[in-house]
Protein backbone atom coordinates (compact mmCIF):
# COMPACT_ATOMS: atom_id res chain seq x y z
CA UNK A 1 0.00 0.00 0.00
CA UNK A 2 2.28 2.58 0.85
CA UNK A 3 4.57 1.57 -2.14
CA UNK A 4 1.75 2.19 -4.27
CA UNK A 5 1.41 5.45 -3.11
CA UNK A 6 4.83 6.75 -3.24
CA UNK A 7 4.71 4.98 -6.64
CA UNK A 8 1.36 7.04 -7.54
CA UNK A 9 3.26 10.70 -6.22
CA UNK A 10 6.80 10.44 -8.35
CA UNK A 11 4.93 10.58 -11.84
CA UNK A 12 6.01 13.69 -12.83
CA UNK A 13 3.17 15.51 -11.78
CA UNK A 14 5.80 18.82 -10.96
CA UNK A 15 6.76 19.73 -14.56
CA UNK A 16 10.26 20.08 -13.07
CA UNK A 17 10.23 16.24 -11.92
CA UNK A 18 12.22 14.54 -14.63
CA UNK A 19 11.85 11.03 -11.97
CA UNK A 20 9.52 9.17 -14.31
CA UNK A 21 11.57 10.00 -17.63
CA UNK A 22 10.17 10.64 -20.87
CA UNK A 23 11.12 13.90 -22.19
CA UNK A 24 11.38 15.13 -25.63
CA UNK A 25 14.58 14.85 -27.16
CA UNK A 26 15.30 17.35 -30.09
CA UNK A 27 17.76 16.95 -32.92
CA UNK A 28 21.24 18.22 -31.38
CA UNK A 29 24.09 18.91 -34.04
CA UNK A 30 26.66 19.05 -31.54
CA UNK A 31 26.18 15.75 -30.01
CA UNK A 32 25.33 14.09 -33.44
CA UNK A 33 28.85 15.36 -34.88
CA UNK A 34 30.93 15.23 -31.86
CA UNK A 35 29.27 11.28 -30.82
CA UNK A 36 29.91 10.47 -34.72
CA UNK A 37 33.80 11.53 -34.64
CA UNK A 38 34.52 9.76 -31.03
CA UNK A 39 33.21 6.75 -32.31
CA UNK A 40 35.29 6.64 -35.46
CA UNK A 41 37.97 7.67 -33.20
CA UNK A 42 37.37 4.90 -30.98
CA UNK A 43 37.10 2.23 -33.89
CA UNK A 44 39.85 3.35 -34.92
CA UNK A 45 41.72 3.03 -31.82
CA UNK A 46 40.49 -0.54 -31.15
CA UNK A 47 40.93 -2.10 -34.54
CA UNK A 48 44.24 -0.65 -36.31
CA UNK A 49 46.60 -2.00 -33.57
CA UNK A 50 44.92 -5.30 -33.88
CA UNK A 51 44.87 -5.22 -37.92
CA UNK A 52 48.05 -3.75 -38.89
CA UNK A 53 50.97 -5.60 -39.03
CA UNK A 54 53.69 -3.56 -37.87
CA UNK A 55 53.85 -3.18 -33.55
CA UNK A 56 54.30 0.38 -31.71
CA UNK A 57 57.83 -0.46 -30.90
CA UNK A 58 59.50 -2.63 -34.25
CA UNK A 59 62.65 -0.06 -35.34
CA UNK A 60 63.40 -0.56 -38.92
CA UNK A 61 66.57 1.89 -39.67
CA UNK A 62 65.71 1.56 -43.34
CA UNK A 63 62.89 3.58 -43.71
CA UNK A 64 63.37 5.81 -41.24
CA UNK A 65 61.47 8.86 -41.68
CA UNK A 66 59.36 7.84 -45.00
CA UNK A 67 56.64 10.15 -46.00
CA UNK A 68 52.87 8.54 -46.24
CA UNK A 69 52.50 5.66 -48.32
CA UNK A 70 49.86 2.62 -49.08
CA UNK A 71 52.05 1.07 -46.58
CA UNK A 72 52.73 3.75 -44.12
CA UNK A 73 49.81 5.75 -44.03
CA UNK A 74 50.99 8.12 -41.53
CA UNK A 75 54.83 7.44 -42.70
CA UNK A 76 57.55 6.95 -40.33
CA UNK A 77 59.63 8.31 -37.81
CA UNK A 78 63.16 8.56 -36.69
CA UNK A 79 63.41 5.56 -35.70
CA UNK A 80 61.75 3.50 -38.25
CA UNK A 81 58.52 3.05 -36.57
CA UNK A 82 55.23 3.03 -38.15
CA UNK A 83 53.18 5.97 -37.53
CA UNK A 84 49.52 5.35 -37.88
CA UNK A 85 50.03 1.99 -35.45
CA UNK A 86 51.72 4.46 -32.89
CA UNK A 87 48.97 7.05 -33.14
CA UNK A 88 46.27 4.60 -32.16
CA UNK A 89 47.89 3.14 -29.72
CA UNK A 90 48.51 6.45 -28.27
CA UNK A 91 44.51 7.26 -28.36
CA UNK A 92 44.18 4.24 -26.65
CA UNK A 93 45.72 5.82 -24.10
CA UNK A 94 44.29 9.02 -24.35
CA UNK A 95 40.57 6.87 -23.93
CA UNK A 96 41.68 4.73 -21.44
CA UNK A 97 42.95 7.85 -19.18
CA UNK A 98 39.73 9.91 -20.35
CA UNK A 99 37.34 7.20 -19.60
CA UNK A 100 38.90 6.21 -16.41
CA UNK A 101 39.29 9.38 -14.94
CA UNK A 102 35.63 10.22 -15.58
CA UNK A 103 34.29 7.51 -14.10
CA UNK A 104 36.19 7.20 -11.20
CA UNK A 105 35.72 11.37 -10.55
CA UNK A 106 32.29 10.46 -11.64
CA UNK A 107 31.17 7.73 -8.79
CA UNK A 108 33.28 10.01 -5.98
CA UNK A 109 31.80 13.00 -6.52
CA UNK A 110 28.43 11.95 -7.26
CA UNK A 111 29.02 10.07 -3.68
CA UNK A 112 30.70 13.33 -1.82
CA UNK A 113 28.16 15.50 -2.75
CA UNK A 114 25.36 13.74 -2.35
CA UNK A 115 26.06 12.79 1.40
CA UNK A 116 27.39 16.47 1.53
CA UNK A 117 24.01 17.87 0.28
CA UNK A 118 22.05 15.98 1.97
CA UNK A 119 22.94 15.97 4.88
CA UNK A 120 23.99 19.53 5.49
CA UNK A 121 24.80 21.62 8.33
CA UNK A 122 27.88 20.37 10.38
CA UNK A 123 28.60 17.32 8.05
CA UNK A 124 28.26 19.67 4.83
CA UNK A 125 30.72 22.18 6.16
CA UNK A 126 33.25 19.52 7.21
CA UNK A 127 33.63 17.91 4.08
CA UNK A 128 33.27 21.37 1.87
CA UNK A 129 36.01 22.83 3.48
CA UNK A 130 38.10 19.19 2.90
CA UNK A 131 37.75 19.77 -0.49
CA UNK A 132 38.58 23.19 -0.78
CA UNK A 133 42.00 22.40 0.48
CA UNK A 134 42.84 20.04 -2.02
CA UNK A 135 41.06 21.44 -4.49
CA UNK A 136 43.44 24.83 -3.56
CA UNK A 137 46.37 23.59 -4.80
CA UNK A 138 47.01 22.83 -8.95
CA UNK A 139 46.43 19.30 -9.88
CA UNK A 140 48.92 19.52 -12.36
CA UNK A 141 51.20 19.43 -9.45
CA UNK A 142 49.87 16.48 -7.87
CA UNK A 143 50.28 14.56 -10.89
CA UNK A 144 53.72 15.28 -11.81
CA UNK A 145 54.71 14.44 -8.06
CA UNK A 146 52.84 11.02 -7.94
CA UNK A 147 54.34 10.37 -11.55
CA UNK A 148 57.57 10.87 -10.39
CA UNK A 149 57.11 8.14 -7.44
CA UNK A 150 54.71 5.68 -8.80
CA UNK A 151 56.30 5.83 -12.33
CA UNK A 152 55.30 6.48 -15.54
CA UNK A 153 51.90 4.57 -16.60
CA UNK A 154 48.79 5.08 -16.92
CA UNK A 155 48.02 3.89 -13.39
CA UNK A 156 49.68 6.64 -11.76
CA UNK A 157 47.87 9.21 -14.42
CA UNK A 158 44.83 7.78 -13.50
CA UNK A 159 45.44 8.37 -9.27
CA UNK A 160 47.06 11.69 -10.02
CA UNK A 161 44.10 13.05 -12.17
CA UNK A 162 41.26 11.35 -9.72
CA UNK A 163 43.08 12.75 -6.68
CA UNK A 164 41.24 16.48 -6.96
CA UNK A 165 39.08 15.79 -10.15
CA UNK A 166 36.10 14.82 -8.21
CA UNK A 167 36.22 18.14 -6.16
CA UNK A 168 33.90 19.88 -8.89
CA UNK A 169 31.49 17.74 -9.64
CA UNK A 170 31.00 17.10 -6.05
CA UNK A 171 30.08 20.94 -5.35
CA UNK A 172 28.13 20.75 -8.60
CA UNK A 173 25.83 17.65 -7.09
CA UNK A 174 25.64 19.16 -3.62
CA UNK A 175 24.38 22.11 -5.25
CA UNK A 176 21.85 20.25 -6.88
CA UNK A 177 20.62 18.41 -4.42
CA UNK A 178 21.03 21.44 -2.11
CA UNK A 179 18.51 23.32 -4.19
CA UNK A 180 16.01 19.92 -4.84
CA UNK A 181 15.60 19.19 -0.94
CA UNK A 182 12.65 21.55 -0.25
CA UNK A 183 11.20 20.56 -3.52
CA UNK A 184 7.53 19.35 -3.32
CA UNK A 185 8.32 15.92 -4.49
CA UNK A 186 11.08 15.47 -2.46
CA UNK A 187 8.92 16.28 0.31
CA UNK A 188 6.31 14.41 -0.61
CA UNK A 189 8.83 11.05 -0.74
CA UNK A 190 10.25 11.91 2.94
CA UNK A 191 6.34 11.81 4.05
CA UNK A 192 5.31 8.63 2.45
CA UNK A 193 8.20 7.22 4.97
CA UNK A 194 11.11 6.54 2.10
CA UNK A 195 14.90 5.79 2.83
CA UNK A 196 17.60 8.89 2.31
CA UNK A 197 19.47 6.15 0.00
CA UNK A 198 15.81 5.87 -1.78
CA UNK A 199 15.04 9.41 -2.16
CA UNK A 200 18.61 9.78 -3.35
CA UNK A 201 18.68 7.66 -5.90
CA UNK A 202 15.00 7.82 -7.41
CA UNK A 203 14.33 11.45 -7.17
CA UNK A 204 16.85 14.17 -6.27
CA UNK A 205 19.82 12.54 -8.28
CA UNK A 206 17.69 11.63 -11.81
CA UNK A 207 16.75 15.20 -11.61
CA UNK A 208 20.32 16.53 -11.06
CA UNK A 209 21.33 14.17 -13.87
CA UNK A 210 21.86 17.22 -16.43
CA UNK A 211 24.66 19.36 -14.81
CA UNK A 212 26.22 16.28 -13.48
CA UNK A 213 26.30 14.77 -16.87
CA UNK A 214 27.62 17.80 -18.38
CA UNK A 215 30.34 18.00 -15.70
CA UNK A 216 31.66 14.35 -16.27
CA UNK A 217 31.54 14.51 -20.11
CA UNK A 218 33.91 17.50 -19.89
CA UNK A 219 36.29 15.90 -17.20
CA UNK A 220 37.20 13.31 -20.43
CA UNK A 221 38.55 15.98 -22.26
CA UNK A 222 40.48 17.40 -19.80
CA UNK A 223 41.78 14.05 -18.39
CA UNK A 224 43.26 13.56 -22.35
CA UNK A 225 44.81 17.04 -22.30
CA UNK A 226 46.29 16.18 -18.61
CA UNK A 227 47.91 13.15 -20.02
CA UNK A 228 49.26 14.55 -23.98
CA UNK A 229 50.62 17.18 -21.76
CA UNK A 230 52.35 15.18 -19.36
CA UNK A 231 53.33 12.89 -21.95
CA UNK A 232 54.85 16.00 -23.90
CA UNK A 233 56.65 17.36 -20.66
CA UNK A 234 58.38 14.03 -20.58
CA UNK A 235 56.40 13.56 -16.96
CA UNK A 236 53.82 10.69 -18.69
CA UNK A 237 54.17 7.64 -20.33
CA UNK A 238 57.49 6.41 -20.62
CA UNK A 239 59.41 5.14 -24.39
CA UNK A 240 58.95 3.29 -26.09
CA UNK A 241 55.06 3.05 -25.12
CA UNK A 242 53.59 5.69 -27.77
CA UNK A 243 51.11 8.24 -26.33
CA UNK A 244 50.13 10.81 -28.27
CA UNK A 245 51.84 13.59 -26.38
CA UNK A 246 55.44 11.54 -26.20
CA UNK A 247 54.85 11.54 -30.44
CA UNK A 248 54.57 15.30 -30.52
CA UNK A 249 57.84 15.29 -28.75
CA UNK A 250 59.37 13.13 -30.47
CA UNK A 251 58.52 14.92 -33.46
CA UNK A 252 59.30 18.14 -32.07
CA UNK A 253 63.10 17.67 -33.01
CA UNK A 254 62.76 16.91 -36.57
CA UNK A 255 60.08 19.88 -37.29
CA UNK A 256 61.71 21.77 -39.60
CA UNK A 257 62.50 18.60 -41.71
CA UNK A 258 59.54 16.18 -41.42
CA UNK A 259 56.79 18.56 -40.35
CA UNK A 260 54.35 15.83 -41.04
CA UNK A 261 55.45 13.54 -38.20
CA UNK A 262 54.33 15.95 -35.37
CA UNK A 263 50.98 16.79 -37.19
CA UNK A 264 49.75 13.54 -37.69
CA UNK A 265 49.03 12.88 -33.72
CA UNK A 266 48.33 16.49 -33.47
CA UNK A 267 45.08 16.33 -35.63
CA UNK A 268 44.05 13.31 -34.29
CA UNK A 269 44.61 14.85 -30.55
CA UNK A 270 42.40 17.31 -31.28
CA UNK A 271 39.97 15.95 -33.21
CA UNK A 272 39.81 13.61 -30.03
CA UNK A 273 39.42 16.53 -27.61
CA UNK A 274 37.15 18.59 -29.62
CA UNK A 275 35.08 15.49 -30.39
CA UNK A 276 33.96 15.11 -26.57
CA UNK A 277 34.09 18.71 -26.04
CA UNK A 278 31.12 19.18 -28.92
CA UNK A 279 29.12 16.49 -27.48
CA UNK A 280 29.37 17.83 -23.82
CA UNK A 281 28.40 21.45 -25.59
CA UNK A 282 25.69 20.08 -27.07
CA UNK A 283 25.04 18.16 -23.73
CA UNK A 284 25.10 21.52 -21.57
CA UNK A 285 22.95 23.06 -24.56
CA UNK A 286 19.91 20.58 -24.19
CA UNK A 287 20.40 20.61 -20.59
CA UNK A 288 19.95 24.70 -20.54
CA UNK A 289 16.86 24.52 -23.10
CA UNK A 290 15.35 21.91 -20.99
CA UNK A 291 15.49 23.80 -17.48
CA UNK A 292 14.24 27.05 -19.53
CA UNK A 293 11.44 25.21 -21.66
CA UNK B 1 33.71 40.05 5.61
CA UNK B 2 36.47 40.16 8.12
CA UNK B 3 34.98 36.61 9.40
CA UNK B 4 35.14 35.43 5.58
CA UNK B 5 38.37 36.80 5.12
CA UNK B 6 39.98 34.88 8.27
CA UNK B 7 38.17 31.64 6.85
CA UNK B 8 39.50 31.73 3.54
CA UNK B 9 42.91 32.58 4.41
CA UNK B 10 42.84 29.95 7.25
CA UNK B 11 42.18 27.63 3.98
CA UNK B 12 44.49 28.69 2.44
CA UNK B 13 47.01 28.35 5.16
CA UNK B 14 46.33 25.05 5.60
CA UNK B 15 46.51 23.99 1.50
CA UNK B 16 49.62 25.59 1.16
CA UNK B 17 50.88 22.75 4.45
CA UNK B 18 48.81 20.22 2.54
CA UNK B 19 51.25 20.94 -0.78
CA UNK B 20 54.41 21.15 1.20
CA UNK B 21 53.77 18.09 3.10
CA UNK B 22 52.94 15.93 0.29
CA UNK B 23 55.71 17.38 -2.10
CA UNK B 24 58.47 16.69 0.42
CA UNK B 25 57.51 13.29 1.31
CA UNK B 26 56.73 12.49 -2.48
CA UNK B 27 59.53 14.01 -3.56
CA UNK B 28 61.84 11.46 -1.34
CA UNK B 29 60.54 8.82 -2.15
CA UNK B 30 61.14 9.07 -5.85
CA UNK B 31 63.79 6.65 -6.81
CA UNK B 32 67.43 7.52 -7.81
CA UNK B 33 69.41 9.76 -5.41
CA UNK B 34 70.35 13.19 -6.84
CA UNK B 35 73.82 12.21 -6.79
CA UNK B 36 73.41 9.21 -9.04
CA UNK B 37 74.49 10.76 -12.18
CA UNK B 38 77.78 11.19 -11.99
CA UNK B 39 80.35 8.27 -11.86
CA UNK B 40 80.97 8.81 -8.01
CA UNK B 41 81.81 5.87 -6.15
CA UNK B 42 79.52 4.34 -3.16
CA UNK B 43 81.98 6.17 -0.67
CA UNK B 44 81.59 9.22 -2.47
CA UNK B 45 78.10 9.28 -3.00
CA UNK B 46 77.37 7.93 0.68
CA UNK B 47 79.27 11.11 2.11
CA UNK B 48 77.55 13.60 -0.30
CA UNK B 49 74.28 12.65 0.89
CA UNK B 50 75.44 12.70 4.13
CA UNK B 51 76.69 16.45 3.70
CA UNK B 52 73.45 17.67 2.46
CA UNK B 53 71.68 15.95 5.52
CA UNK B 54 69.97 12.73 3.54
CA UNK B 55 70.76 10.17 5.50
CA UNK B 56 68.96 11.20 8.31
CA UNK B 57 65.54 9.81 9.00
CA UNK B 58 62.77 11.16 6.94
CA UNK B 59 60.71 13.22 10.23
CA UNK B 60 63.84 14.65 11.02
CA UNK B 61 64.35 16.01 7.55
CA UNK B 62 60.89 17.25 7.61
CA UNK B 63 60.84 18.87 10.80
CA UNK B 64 64.17 21.22 9.65
CA UNK B 65 62.83 21.62 6.34
CA UNK B 66 59.51 22.98 7.75
CA UNK B 67 61.60 25.23 10.06
CA UNK B 68 63.96 26.67 7.28
CA UNK B 69 60.69 27.47 5.21
CA UNK B 70 59.53 29.58 7.76
CA UNK B 71 62.51 31.21 7.91
CA UNK B 72 62.56 31.63 4.38
CA UNK B 73 65.56 29.10 3.56
CA UNK B 74 64.33 27.16 0.54
CA UNK B 75 67.70 25.38 0.98
CA UNK B 76 70.49 24.70 -2.04
CA UNK B 77 69.78 23.16 -5.52
CA UNK B 78 71.66 19.71 -5.56
CA UNK B 79 72.58 20.15 -8.91
CA UNK B 80 73.78 23.81 -8.94
CA UNK B 81 76.32 23.58 -6.07
CA UNK B 82 76.19 27.13 -4.04
CA UNK B 83 73.01 28.48 -5.82
CA UNK B 84 70.10 28.59 -3.23
CA UNK B 85 66.37 27.95 -4.72
CA UNK B 86 65.59 31.48 -3.71
CA UNK B 87 67.94 32.93 -6.04
CA UNK B 88 66.66 30.06 -9.18
CA UNK B 89 63.19 31.55 -7.91
CA UNK B 90 64.17 35.21 -8.18
CA UNK B 91 66.15 34.99 -12.22
CA UNK B 92 63.40 32.94 -13.26
CA UNK B 93 60.23 34.93 -11.88
CA UNK B 94 60.03 37.98 -13.74
CA UNK B 95 59.85 36.09 -17.18
CA UNK B 96 57.34 34.09 -16.01
CA UNK B 97 55.17 37.23 -14.80
CA UNK B 98 55.77 39.17 -17.31
CA UNK B 99 54.06 35.89 -19.81
CA UNK B 100 50.97 35.11 -17.44
CA UNK B 101 50.46 38.97 -16.58
CA UNK B 102 50.21 39.63 -20.51
CA UNK B 103 48.14 36.41 -21.41
CA UNK B 104 45.68 37.02 -18.36
CA UNK B 105 45.11 40.80 -19.75
CA UNK B 106 45.10 39.60 -23.83
CA UNK B 107 42.59 36.67 -22.35
CA UNK B 108 40.23 39.08 -20.11
CA UNK B 109 40.38 41.96 -23.10
CA UNK B 110 39.56 39.35 -25.79
CA UNK B 111 37.93 37.60 -24.29
CA UNK B 112 34.97 39.90 -22.73
CA UNK B 113 35.12 42.04 -26.31
CA UNK B 114 34.20 38.13 -28.30
CA UNK B 115 32.09 37.50 -25.56
CA UNK B 116 29.77 40.65 -25.75
CA UNK B 117 30.15 40.59 -29.36
CA UNK B 118 28.71 36.76 -29.70
CA UNK B 119 26.00 37.25 -27.17
CA UNK B 120 24.41 40.85 -28.75
CA UNK B 121 25.11 39.80 -32.21
CA UNK B 122 22.36 39.84 -34.70
CA UNK B 123 24.12 38.01 -37.50
CA UNK B 124 23.98 34.12 -36.97
CA UNK B 125 27.19 33.80 -38.59
CA UNK B 126 29.00 36.40 -36.48
CA UNK B 127 27.45 34.33 -33.46
CA UNK B 128 27.83 30.59 -34.46
CA UNK B 129 32.04 31.90 -35.40
CA UNK B 130 32.41 32.74 -32.22
CA UNK B 131 31.01 30.18 -30.55
CA UNK B 132 32.99 27.60 -32.99
CA UNK B 133 35.64 29.87 -31.84
CA UNK B 134 35.30 28.43 -28.05
CA UNK B 135 35.19 25.30 -28.66
CA UNK B 136 38.12 25.07 -30.74
CA UNK B 137 39.98 26.84 -27.93
CA UNK B 138 38.79 25.19 -25.37
CA UNK B 139 39.78 21.85 -27.30
CA UNK B 140 43.14 22.66 -28.89
CA UNK B 141 46.06 22.09 -25.86
CA UNK B 142 48.44 25.14 -25.55
CA UNK B 143 51.40 23.17 -26.71
CA UNK B 144 49.75 22.16 -29.91
CA UNK B 145 48.93 25.77 -30.02
CA UNK B 146 52.37 26.49 -29.57
CA UNK B 147 54.01 24.00 -31.49
CA UNK B 148 51.74 25.48 -34.47
CA UNK B 149 52.25 28.62 -34.00
CA UNK B 150 56.09 28.31 -33.93
CA UNK B 151 56.10 25.86 -36.90
CA UNK B 152 53.83 28.76 -39.32
CA UNK B 153 55.21 31.83 -37.73
CA UNK B 154 58.61 30.76 -36.66
CA UNK B 155 59.89 28.17 -39.07
CA UNK B 156 57.88 28.89 -42.44
CA UNK B 157 56.83 32.46 -42.79
CA UNK B 158 59.97 33.62 -40.76
CA UNK B 159 57.96 36.56 -39.08
CA UNK B 160 58.22 36.00 -35.54
CA UNK B 161 61.13 34.98 -33.32
CA UNK B 162 60.32 31.60 -31.78
CA UNK B 163 63.47 31.78 -28.74
CA UNK B 164 64.30 33.64 -25.57
CA UNK B 165 62.68 37.16 -24.57
CA UNK B 166 65.03 39.59 -26.29
CA UNK B 167 62.55 41.87 -27.89
CA UNK B 168 58.87 42.78 -27.50
CA UNK B 169 58.15 40.94 -30.86
CA UNK B 170 59.44 37.72 -29.06
CA UNK B 171 56.78 37.75 -26.55
CA UNK B 172 53.91 37.42 -29.27
CA UNK B 173 53.54 33.77 -30.07
CA UNK B 174 54.10 32.63 -25.97
CA UNK B 175 51.70 35.27 -25.06
CA UNK B 176 49.37 33.87 -27.91
CA UNK B 177 49.86 30.17 -26.83
CA UNK B 178 48.94 30.64 -23.23
CA UNK B 179 46.30 33.19 -23.99
CA UNK B 180 44.23 31.34 -25.79
CA UNK B 181 42.62 28.85 -23.86
CA UNK B 182 41.13 31.64 -20.89
CA UNK B 183 40.84 33.28 -23.47
CA UNK B 184 38.14 30.93 -24.84
CA UNK B 185 36.79 30.39 -21.31
CA UNK B 186 36.32 33.94 -20.94
CA UNK B 187 34.55 34.84 -24.15
CA UNK B 188 32.09 31.49 -23.35
CA UNK B 189 31.33 33.05 -19.89
CA UNK B 190 30.69 36.12 -21.02
CA UNK B 191 28.33 35.07 -23.75
CA UNK B 192 25.97 33.17 -21.55
CA UNK B 193 26.28 35.81 -17.97
CA UNK B 194 25.95 38.42 -21.26
CA UNK B 195 22.57 36.81 -22.56
CA UNK B 196 21.24 36.28 -19.60
CA UNK B 197 21.59 39.95 -18.20
CA UNK B 198 20.61 41.07 -21.21
CA UNK B 199 17.01 39.79 -20.21
CA UNK B 200 16.60 41.48 -16.56
CA UNK B 201 14.26 44.37 -16.18
CA UNK B 202 16.57 46.74 -15.36
CA UNK B 203 18.03 46.52 -19.00
CA UNK B 204 14.68 47.03 -20.52
CA UNK B 205 14.36 50.22 -18.16
CA UNK B 206 17.57 51.62 -19.38
CA UNK B 207 16.55 51.69 -22.70
CA UNK B 208 13.07 53.06 -21.73
CA UNK B 209 14.94 55.44 -20.50
CA UNK B 210 16.71 56.25 -23.91
CA UNK B 211 19.83 54.67 -22.90
CA UNK B 212 22.20 54.01 -25.94
CA UNK B 213 22.95 50.76 -26.13
CA UNK B 214 26.45 50.77 -25.84
CA UNK B 215 26.29 52.81 -22.63
CA UNK B 216 23.80 50.29 -21.21
CA UNK B 217 25.90 47.28 -21.84
CA UNK B 218 28.91 49.42 -20.23
CA UNK B 219 28.10 50.49 -17.22
CA UNK B 220 25.55 47.75 -16.30
CA UNK B 221 25.22 44.57 -18.01
CA UNK B 222 29.17 44.60 -17.85
CA UNK B 223 29.53 45.32 -14.25
CA UNK B 224 26.88 42.22 -13.02
CA UNK B 225 28.07 40.10 -16.01
CA UNK B 226 31.60 40.37 -15.40
CA UNK B 227 31.71 38.62 -11.58
CA UNK B 228 31.80 35.21 -12.95
CA UNK B 229 35.12 36.55 -15.33
CA UNK B 230 36.49 37.46 -12.11
CA UNK B 231 36.11 34.22 -10.32
CA UNK B 232 37.88 32.54 -13.13
CA UNK B 233 41.03 34.36 -12.96
CA UNK B 234 42.06 32.18 -9.61
CA UNK B 235 41.99 29.38 -11.71
CA UNK B 236 43.23 30.97 -15.14
CA UNK B 237 46.40 31.80 -13.03
CA UNK B 238 46.92 28.24 -11.67
CA UNK B 239 46.57 27.07 -15.31
CA UNK B 240 48.76 29.64 -17.27
CA UNK B 241 51.30 28.57 -14.48
CA UNK B 242 51.43 25.00 -14.94
CA UNK B 243 50.96 26.29 -19.29
CA UNK B 244 54.23 27.78 -18.80
CA UNK B 245 55.93 24.93 -18.01
CA UNK B 246 55.41 23.58 -21.64
CA UNK B 247 55.10 27.12 -23.42
CA UNK B 248 58.80 28.33 -21.90
CA UNK B 249 60.28 24.55 -22.59
CA UNK B 250 59.06 25.45 -26.38
CA UNK B 251 60.39 28.68 -26.76
CA UNK B 252 63.32 28.18 -24.59
CA UNK B 253 62.48 30.87 -22.02
CA UNK B 254 64.33 30.44 -18.84
CA UNK B 255 61.38 31.33 -16.79
CA UNK B 256 60.04 28.97 -13.86
CA UNK B 257 58.27 26.40 -16.10
CA UNK B 258 61.64 25.55 -17.97
CA UNK B 259 63.35 25.57 -14.15
CA UNK B 260 60.67 22.91 -13.18
CA UNK B 261 60.51 20.78 -15.80
CA UNK B 262 64.09 20.46 -15.77
CA UNK B 263 64.31 19.98 -12.16
CA UNK B 264 61.94 17.44 -12.51
CA UNK B 265 64.89 15.33 -14.82
CA UNK B 266 67.76 16.36 -12.44
CA UNK B 267 65.93 14.82 -9.89
CA UNK B 268 67.05 17.92 -7.82
CA UNK B 269 64.97 17.48 -4.67
CA UNK B 270 65.08 20.80 -3.02
CA UNK B 271 64.64 22.51 -6.45
CA UNK B 272 61.47 20.85 -6.90
CA UNK B 273 60.31 21.36 -3.98
CA UNK B 274 61.09 24.94 -3.47
CA UNK B 275 59.39 25.81 -6.74
CA UNK B 276 56.42 23.37 -5.68
CA UNK B 277 55.90 25.70 -2.21
CA UNK B 278 56.36 28.69 -4.19
CA UNK B 279 53.58 28.03 -7.04
CA UNK B 280 51.50 26.68 -4.96
CA UNK B 281 51.68 29.86 -2.80
CA UNK B 282 51.49 31.76 -6.14
CA UNK B 283 48.41 29.90 -6.63
CA UNK B 284 46.42 30.24 -3.54
CA UNK B 285 47.44 33.58 -3.08
CA UNK B 286 45.48 35.08 -6.29
CA UNK B 287 42.46 32.37 -5.75
CA UNK B 288 42.46 34.14 -2.06
CA UNK B 289 42.15 38.04 -3.71
CA UNK B 290 40.12 37.26 -6.58
CA UNK B 291 38.09 35.51 -4.02
CA UNK B 292 37.47 37.89 -1.47
CA UNK B 293 37.53 41.02 -4.54
CA UNK B 294 34.04 38.34 -5.66
CA UNK B 295 33.11 38.78 -1.57
CA UNK B 296 33.64 42.29 -1.56
CA UNK B 297 32.05 43.24 -4.64
CA UNK B 298 28.90 40.89 -4.60
CA UNK B 299 27.56 40.42 -0.78
CA UNK B 300 25.38 37.64 -1.83
CA UNK B 301 28.18 35.63 -1.80
CA UNK B 302 29.45 36.17 1.32
CA UNK B 303 26.24 35.18 2.95
CA UNK B 304 25.96 31.91 1.05
CA UNK B 305 27.37 29.26 2.88
CA UNK B 306 30.10 26.93 1.30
Amino acid sequence: MKKAIYQRRSRGVCPTDVSAGGYQRKRNPYVLTGGILLAVLILLAILVPVLSPYSYETQNVEIQNAGSSLQHLFGTDKFGRDIFVRVWYGTRISLLVGAGSALFCGVIGILYGSIAGYAGQKTDMLMMRLADVIDAIPSLLYVILIMLVLGANVGSILLGICISGWIDLARIVRGEIMRLKEREFCVAARMAGAGTVRILRKHLLPNAAGPVIVNITFQIPKAIFTEAFLSFVGVGIAAPVASLGTLIQDARSQMQVYPSQMFYPIVVLCILILSVNLIGAGLERASRLEEEG
Amino acid sequence: MLKYTGKRILIGILSLFVLVTAAFFLTRLMPGSPFQSGNVSEDVLKSMEEEYGLDRPMTEQYRLYLGNLLKGDLGVSFKKPGVTVVEVIRRAWPMTAALGGLAILTAAVFGTLLGIWQASSGKKAVRGGIFLGTILGTGIPNFVIALLLMFFFGVKLKLLPIAGLAGPQNYILPVISLAVYPTAVIARLMQNTFREEMQKDYVVLAKAKGLKPGRTALTHILKNAWIPVLNYIGPAAAFLLTGSFVVESIFTIPGLGREFVNSIGNRDYTLIMGLTVFMGIVVIGINLLTDLMCAWLDPRVRRACR
